[in-house]
């Protein structure tokens, strides 16, 4: 497995120079679509014929795509076509019931969840699942941690490797706050945190991982336009440190400005892939989302 | 730090504390270390002192009750209050920290011929016993969940007991008598002897401060990050890397090895342990002054601790007209604790997050 990539300082003020209202340089409005500029055609994530059954319920059916390494992906579809669930499969909380998911050419399918973090797969909740009573910035050095070395027994006695992984912890972790926006709320205890800022929160913890891949369930839920705004320049500049991000959306515009490409799931199948604007005058799509029979259109 | 800055807007004692600068800090500690150590004089001091003592049970042996009943509380507090693993069977490593050290040093023992240690000797043996015993505990069954957790753990403890009265290598009710003391010795005369217990309750205390330093530094550090994200959403801190199982045991372990502390003590000063020892009763025990003092705080722990076994011990001796008031000790104890808990639920020192996150749960009972 390659090394995960670690955002240096320097691109860490470069995408701090800009303030976060600003509209970003690279394309403004919601609906322009925005390729990536660094996007390869590496496949680092690969979704093979995946089905997942609940019982008799099929969750997921026969359901294969490919992320490639640097874009913005999008998985969008009605409520309940399978989103969170197929999330859930690539990050080790459900267990496919065939078919197998790879990240960079390995199978993740049986992996222990913390494994999988530490492989470069990290995520965010669709309802927001911070430690509440931790402080804004513990939140984010639990994430941290996850590449840390220091051992009971270096804690235990504050043998140097401690003092060096929590110092440089720190510093990452407000580094990060400040990447997302919120390094002013460093010090409150999570809960006290507003809405908005505990969505940032949760992406400033993933994103402590070191994370390849950035999985974010629903991140815009509840934001108002402006908010959403935001939180695009934020995907955007993500992206532009090197992390592919793989995006739940609802909100139909949000993904067709943001992403490169899109998948869509219905009852738990894939049914349409493309780029935004294919996707958008996919038949199928539409019908899907707004209900219109086919052979009507 | 900006993070500390919040903590430290609160009022009371421990908001005074921590606006403090760092000498001023250090000048309260030392004091109270110092008031600590003196605690066996404490009769002595006009007025209030008589008050405090206790009358039926010689006043220090009651301190070294109380600083191995507060070591067994610091332990217990890293299983559940730091790490929310209810522990319902504490009291079988305290156990295992006793019988470690008595199979190794009593004559009584079938080992004595090849062994027949010192008890400075035993000690890493029997602590090293008591992790042991700790990971054998866990490693099954830590990935069971509250009530599931604390009916395995009693039954632990109940299987050490038992086992402790039916074998005969562990002698049962005969128990083990001449353990060694502690060693050492002072103009001549041994430091730990059999009348005076003022030295053993300075050596309790030095172990309590070792501990305390040491369940800090790791409460201050990833391993206590870990425990609180454990604690707060097993899933969320799993998904972000954190080694639930791992640090599940690391706490049990450590935990256990505290435990085991206390029993290596314990029968080092008593010189004499049998099976009846370790009833059940003294797990619940330790657990309500865990509960009592403050979860997940060390000075409620602390404070608990001491508290559980001072309060009996106070009452011993006490006449109501006929009845000794000893005879009701833990009716009484009950009745204390029960008003402790309707007053205070989140206990007498609580951790500001454990207040917290019973607050949080009130909520959800009970929405407004």
């Amino acid at each position: 497995m390659s090394e995960p990539h670690q955002e240096t300082p320097e691109e860490l003020d470069r995408a701090n120079a800009r303030p976060v209202d600003e509209p970003a340089p690279t394309g403004g409005k919601l609906d322009e679509p925005n390729p990536s500029p660094v996007r390869g055609e590496e496949v680092l994530l690969e979704v093979d014929h995946v089905t997942l059954r609940f019982g008799g319920v099929v969750a997921l059916n026969d359901v294969s795509f490919s992320l490639r390494k640097g874009e913005i992906f999008g998985l969008i579809g009605p409520n309940g076509a399978g989103k969170t669930t197929c999330f859930n499969a690539m990050t080790g909380v459900y267990r496919p019931t065939s078919g197998t998911i790879r990240f960079q050419g390995e199978s993740v399918v049986g992996k222990k969840k913390h494994e999988i973090t530490r492989g470069g797969i990290a995520r965010t909740f669709q309802n927001v699942r911070l430690f509440p009573e931790m402080t804004a910035l513990e939140n984010v050095m639990v994430g941290a941690d996850a590449h840390h070395k220091t051992s009971v027994i270096s804690a235990l006695f504050r043998l140097p490797r401690f003092w060096q992984e929590e110092k440089s912890g720190r510093a990452r972790s407000l580094e990060l706050l400040r990447f997302v926006g919120i390094a002013h709320r460093a010090g409150d205890v999570s809960r006290n945190l507003s809405y908005g800022e505990q969505r940032r929160l949760e992406i400033a913890r993933a994103l402590a991982t070191n994370p390849t891949l950035l999985c974010l369930d629903e991140p815009a839920a509840g934001f108002n336009p402006a908010e959403k705004e935001e939180l695009l320049q934020l995907i955007r500049k993500i992206r532009d440190t090197g992390v592919t991000v793989l995006l739940i959306e609802h909100d139909m515009r949000l993904v067709m400005g943001v992403t490169d490409r899109i998948v869509v799931l219905e009852f738990g199948k894939k049914i349409a892939e493309g780029t935004p604007a294919e996707v958008r005058d996919n038949p199928a799509v539409v019908a899907a989302y707004l209900g219109v029979p086919t052979d009507a259109a | 730090m900006s993070e500390k800055a919040s903590f430290r807007s609160n009022g009371g004692v421990r908001g005074w504390y921590g606006r403090q600068p760092a000498w001023v800090q250090w000048i309260v500690i030392a004091i109270a270390l110092v008031l600590a150590f003196l605690l066996p004089y404490a009769g002595d001091i006009p007025l209030i002192g008589p008050q405090i003592v206790t009358e039926g049970i010689d006043w220090p042996s009651a301190l070294f009750n109380m600083s191995y009943y507060v070591l067994l509380a610091l332990g217990l507090n890293v299983v559940v209050g730091y790490a929310g693993l209810l522990d319902l069977g504490y009291v079988g490593f305290f156990a295992v920290g006793a019988y470690g050290t008595a199979l190794l040093t009593s004559p009584d023992s079938v080992l004595y011929a090849d062994t027949g240690w010192k008890w400075l000797m035993a000690v890493p043996v029997a602590l090293a016993l008591t992790m042991v015993a700790g990971l054998i505990l866990g490693w099954p069954t830590l990935r069971l969940r509250g009530d599931y957790l604390a009916i395995v753990t009693l039954g632990f403890a109940e299987i050490i007991r038992i086992f402790a009265t039916s074998t005969t290598t562990l002698r049962g009710d005969r128990g083990f008598a001449s353990i060694p003391h502690p060693p050492g010795t002072w103009n001549g005369e041994p430091i730990f002897g059999v009348t005076d217990a003022v030295p053993y309750f300075w050596l309790g205390l030095v172990v309590i401060i070792l501990v305390i330093l040491g369940v800090r530094n790791l409460d201050r550090s990833r391993v206590g990050r870990s425990w609180l994200a454990i604690r707060e959403d097993e899933e969320a801190a799993e998904i972000m890397g954190v080694r639930t199982i791992k640090y599940k045991l690391w706490a049990f372990a450590i935990g256990a090895f505290i435990g085991g502390l206390g029993g290596v003590l314990f029968a080092g000063e008593q010189g004499f342990i049998n099976s009846q020892t370790f009833v059940l009763q003294f797990s619940i025990l330790v657990l309500a002054g865990v509960v009592m003092g403050g979860s997940g705080n060390m000075a409620g722990a602390i404070l608990g601790g001491a508290l559980i076994s001072y309060i009996p011990d106070r009452l011993r001796g006490i006449s109501l007209g006929d009845t000794d008031l000893y005879e009701y000790r833990f009716a009484l104890f009950g009745l204390v604790i029960i008003i402790i808990m309707v007053l205070r639920p989140q206990g007498l020192i609580p951790s500001r997050r454990r207040a917290m996150e019973l607050k949080d749960r009130e909520k959800e009972v009970a929405p407004q």
